[in-house]
């Protein structure tokens, strides 16, 4: 398995160059850049409200890099998941919470830059690793659409991961269940002390 | 497509949201930053899955199963910090102090008369 890939990896670096970009990788890098502008945003806007909008941006910025790296499904499953449920899910958060409308002094902490060296210190470490390790493997995402389906993914799903995928969902319903349980237990509390 | 591309922006997202993580003070918006870590995973995920196109497609199965633990972790941490945030009345995380170790030797001994005292609310209670 691990020389057919190599042999595949080495038989695919043929004819390219780094001087003259695809435009597939054009578009790519161009909303990676999106990807990476509205990620900076979201953790460093003052307002938490911008910063939940922002992560919608993300999301789907995300989204869009799956498709282009041929994964169809992937793709609108982040869109509805991520982009319709969990954010929406935040700004409930934030807004049950009594977040603060408006500029807080949120990321005025002492240990703002110890914070900013570890991310940095990641951020070289891995560019680093990963360039080295992956600077003669190049691919072409078309040939990985047929697999991005939504008839390849369930037919992968429920051929080969049927036991994760049942382990899931027993794991959704504990966290349903527990989400349910932590919220009820102070109105409990509250009718068995009066 | 060179294979650096998405792997270098999964790289950088993940150092963003652990920037995000470490500083920001806002429980929900220390989720926020765990929601971009995960998706900095996925984005591998699925740039390996479409470089080693394997018969089990594993790359894309697995990101979808990380989408699912993501959307239950953030239903779990929502509710958790939604109680915090009734009993205390803060969603600051560096507000939270309750299991913190006393900082200095002088706490220790405040502790000690604090904890032989009667608690506030068994002197109410009667």
């Amino acid at each position: 398995m691990n020389s057919t890939a190599q042999t595949l990896f080495n038989q695919s670096s043929l004819g390219h160059s780094y001087l003259s970009p695809t435009g597939l990788e054009i578009v790519f890098v161009l909303i990676g850049l999106v990807v990476l502008g509205s990620g900076v945003l979201v953790v460093t806007v003052q307002n938490l409200v911008h910063a939940a909008l922002w992560l919608v941006v993300c999301l789907g910025a995300i989204a869009g890099e799956f498709l282009l790296l041929g994964a169809e499904l992937i793709a609108w499953v982040q869109v509805l998941i991520y982009v319709g449920a969990v954010v929406v899910l935040l700004l409930f958060g934030l807004v049950l919470t009594k977040a603060p409308i408006g500029r807080t002094d949120e990321l005025d902490v002492k240990h703002k830059l110890p914070a900013l060296l570890v991310a940095a210190a990641a951020a070289g470490i891995l560019v680093t690793v990963l360039v080295n390790a992956y600077k003669n493997v190049w691919f072409d995402p078309r040939q990985a659409v047929s697999a991005g389906t939504a008839s390849a993914n369930g037919a992968a799903l429920f051929k080969f991961w049927v036991l994760p995928f049942e382990t899931l969902s027993v794991l959704l319903l504990a966290a349903l269940v527990g989400a349910i349980a932590l919220s009820r237990r102070q109105g409990a509390e509250k009718d068995g002390g009066v | 497509m060179h294979a650096v591309y998405p792997l270098v922006l999964g790289a950088l997202l993940f150092a963003i949201g652990l920037y995000g993580v470490l500083a920001r003070r806002n429980a929900i918006t220390v989720l926020m930053a765990i929601e971009l870590l995960l998706n900095a995973v996925t984005i591998n995920l699925v740039a390996f899955g479409s470089i080693i196109r394997d018969a089990l497609n594993i790359g894309q199965v697995f990101t979808l199963f990380i989408i699912t633990i993501a959307a239950a972790e953030t239903g779990l941490g929502l509710a958790i910090v939604l109680l915090i945030f009734r009993q205390k009345g803060t969603a600051g995380i560096d507000e939270q102090r309750t299991l913190a170790e006393p900082a200095r030797l002088p706490d220790l001994s405040k502790l000690a008369d604090r904890s032989s005292e009667p608690s506030p609310s068994a002197r109410t209670a009667p």
